[in-house]
């Protein structure tokens, strides 16, 4: 049976090689190439002095190179006025990332653990009615949910939930968030937790683990690869993001992330290019790193949120 | 002097921050950590019920304040005024579908949610099936996808300074798009303002960031058809564009239409590269965008609910063919 396998192997192989033809991958590399130039391009420009870059082309650095770190340092760390310097911003990123990863796939976890698991009547109904959620645009949730935050919720004259006084703080955009990230997140983790094996889960609950400790010593450490991918997802979603940002910020600079400041640049400094493609290049490096680091796991989690697997 | 004082108040902010930002994390892990704790030593009578509290609870609460209630809520805002003190009947929707700027709203994202999935799946797909041919693909692919890591911000400059115009005679062009059509003998325009071309220029952003996807997608698909099928059709001595054709592309049929509807989505959502790239003037605004125009700029929150209702029912049929899709799926499995 091994022996017939690897001869199929082989033969596939044949026809693999027989099929690729050196026209279809100069394509593949030329697309390659057009794709990559508009990044390498801003890349390039990041580093050209201001009066380079309004008085010629990025390509022409191949003839005539001059290159520096000036509109890094100028962009990252010379506020003006009272805006705050770049870097402030890149800190309000990570405040803002951070969490709104973290309680999302918490909260996701322990639901599509107990969507699998737990033996309760309308689990079917319940998994698909939350995959269903994702119909709803987050532009659906805005107005309603700035209003939340901002004023509480009353029934005439009767508070069901005060306000908190959280407006201008990163509560709102954590929770925010949480909110819009729930519905794939429970899809995906629970495409996974019900995978694993029956017996395994049966075998524990044998043992006496309860719930809590079923979840804790088995389903959460097999969960790692899965949870991963979903944290790629998210991660990279909350570091891009700019309306959920943009809305539940309320245009405070305390709390404003990259991505805010950015669209504002490209508004109020469209002409400044040393500073928006040096400001861009720092927005872009971290989310790019992660991904190459991590593409395995991104990849998987977009496998097993569309197709099927 | 002041410049020093200015670094100080900066690096304390950084602080607090910093500072705040490690209690949030560690007293969220303290509070999981604390409700299992105290689960644990429950008698397994009360487990029972705790289980959900724990497990379940959380997550509904949060779908239910974050999304059932508000897209309720909007639905009902967008039959009232801008304060939504008074019932308008359909009103805003009627306004919606008759302002002249409105309907060019709707055009546009009719033209993005007819072009960016095609455009976006039809690259995908030729890359899919060239770099299936290839030994070493991971290069070709990896360069493909990373626009996937690149925000529509960020994207949206890379893309306004690939787009740039130099009105200027006398000076060098430093867009690559005006250097492009001078060296091809055109004269180039003010791109980004000459619509409708703007529009179209806006979507190859969009195209640009989301053929990675339908690549990753569709090279999966590609990769799980069986051998013996493609082997067959080899011995019919079928050529390469016929294989493709009447193979490759009926066996994953499927997937092509997931990938296009999971893209018409995104499409009908798009705001951040409007946003960033003309903020929606020139005739380039789309609902999402409009949206929240009419909702924070102008502080319409009928007119902007009804926006949201619009592109709630234009993103409806798309999602329901994908559960529907994911549904029978699961049954063949």
């Amino acid at each position: 049976m091994k022996i017939l396998n690897r001869n199929k192997v082989r033969d596939i192989e044949s026809v693999k090689t027989h099929l690729s033809s050196p026209w279809a991958s100069f394509a593949a590399i030329l697309l390659a190439t057009i794709w990559t130039i508009p990044t390498f391009g801003l890349f390039v420009t990041s580093f050209r002095p201001s009066s380079g870059i309004s008085s010629s082309g990025w390509w022409t650095v191949l003839t005539k190179p001059e290159f520096t770190f000036e509109n890094y340092s100028r962009v990252l760390f010379e506020g003006r006025g009272a805006t705050p310097p770049l870097s402030q911003y890149f800190l309000n990123t990570f405040a803002i990332v951070i969490p709104s990863t973290i309680i999302p796939i918490t909260i996701a976890i322990f639901a599509a653990y107990a969507i699998a698991w737990f033996d309760f009547k309308g689990r079917n109904f319940l998994f698909f009615s939350i995959f269903a959620l994702q119909v709803i645009p987050l532009q659906m949730s805005l107005i309603p949910l700035l209003q939340l935050f901002s004023g509480g919720l009353h029934i005439g004259s009767v508070t069901v939930i005060p306000s908190f006084g959280i407006t201008g703080t990163f509560i709102p955009i954590w929770l925010a968030h949480t909110m819009f990230g729930l519905p794939l997140a429970i899809f995906l983790l629970h495409n996974f937790i019900a995978q694993l094996p029956r017996e395994l889960i049966e075998a524990a609950r044998v043992d006496g683990a309860d719930y809590f400790k079923l979840f804790r010593q088995i389903v959460l450490p097999l969960s790692v690869p899965a949870i991963a991918s979903f944290a790629i997802f998210q991660f990279l979603w909350v570091w891009n993001d700019l309306l959920v940002a943009l809305t539940f910020g309320g245009g405070k600079r305390e709390i404003a992330p990259l991505m805010v400041r950015l669209a504002e640049m490209t508004g109020t400094r469209g002409g400044d290019w040393e500073l928006l493609t040096a400001g861009a290049f720092v927005s872009i490096l971290v989310p790019v790193a992660v991904f190459f680091a991590l593409q395995r796991y991104f990849v998987r989690g977009l496998l097993a949120g569309s197709v099927k697997g | 002097m002041l410049e020093i004082a200015a670094r100080q108040t900066q690096l304390e902010q950084a602080f607090s921050k910093l500072t705040g930002l490690v209690i949030t994390v560690f007293l969220f892990a303290l509070i999981v950590i604390a409700a299992f704790w105290l689960a644990e030593r429950t008698s397994e009578k009360l487990q029972k019920y705790i289980k959900y509290l724990i497990f379940l609870t959380p997550a509904l609460v949060f779908l239910f304040i974050g999304l059932i209630g508000p897209a309720l809520r909007t639905l009902y805002l967008s039959f009232r005024d801008a304060r939504g003190e008074n019932f308008v009947g359909w009103e805003n929707y009627h306004w919606a579908f008759t302002q002249p700027e409105i309907l060019e709203v709707l055009k546009n994202t009719g033209i993005w949610m007819v072009v960016a999935p095609l455009a976006s799946t039809g690259f995908g797909l030729t890359i899919a099936v060239l770099t299936d041919r290839m030994r070493r693909p991971g290069v070709v692919k990896s360069l493909i996808f990373m626009p996937m890591a690149i925000s529509f911000v960020g994207a949206g400059i890379i893309w306004k300074f690939v787009y740039q115009f130099q009105p200027n005679d006398r000076v060098a062009e430093i867009g690559l798009l005006s250097q492009i059509a001078e060296w091809l003998g055109f004269v180039p325009t003010n791109w980004i303002l000459t619509s409708p071309l703007n529009t179209f220029l806006l979507i190859i952003v969009f195209v640009w960031i989301q053929t990675g996807f339908a690549m990753v997608v569709l090279s999966a698909a590609i990769k799980a058809i069986p051998d013996e099928i493609l082997e067959a059709s080899m011995l019919d001595g079928a050529s390469g564009w016929k294989r493709f054709a009447k193979v490759t592309v009926p066996m994953i049929r499927g997937t092509i239409i997931v990938v296009l509807s999971t893209i018409t989505i995104g499409a009908l959502k798009v705001f951040d590269i409007i946003r960033t790239m003309t903020g929606g003037n020139f005739k380039t605004s789309v609902i999402a965008n409009e949206m929240y125009n009419q909702s924070f700029r102008a502080l319409n929150y009928g007119t902007g609910s009804a926006l949201a209702i619009i592109l709630f029912i234009g993103v409806l049929p798309l999602v329901v063919y994908n559960v529907i899709h994911l549904r029978r799926e699961r049954a063949e499995r």
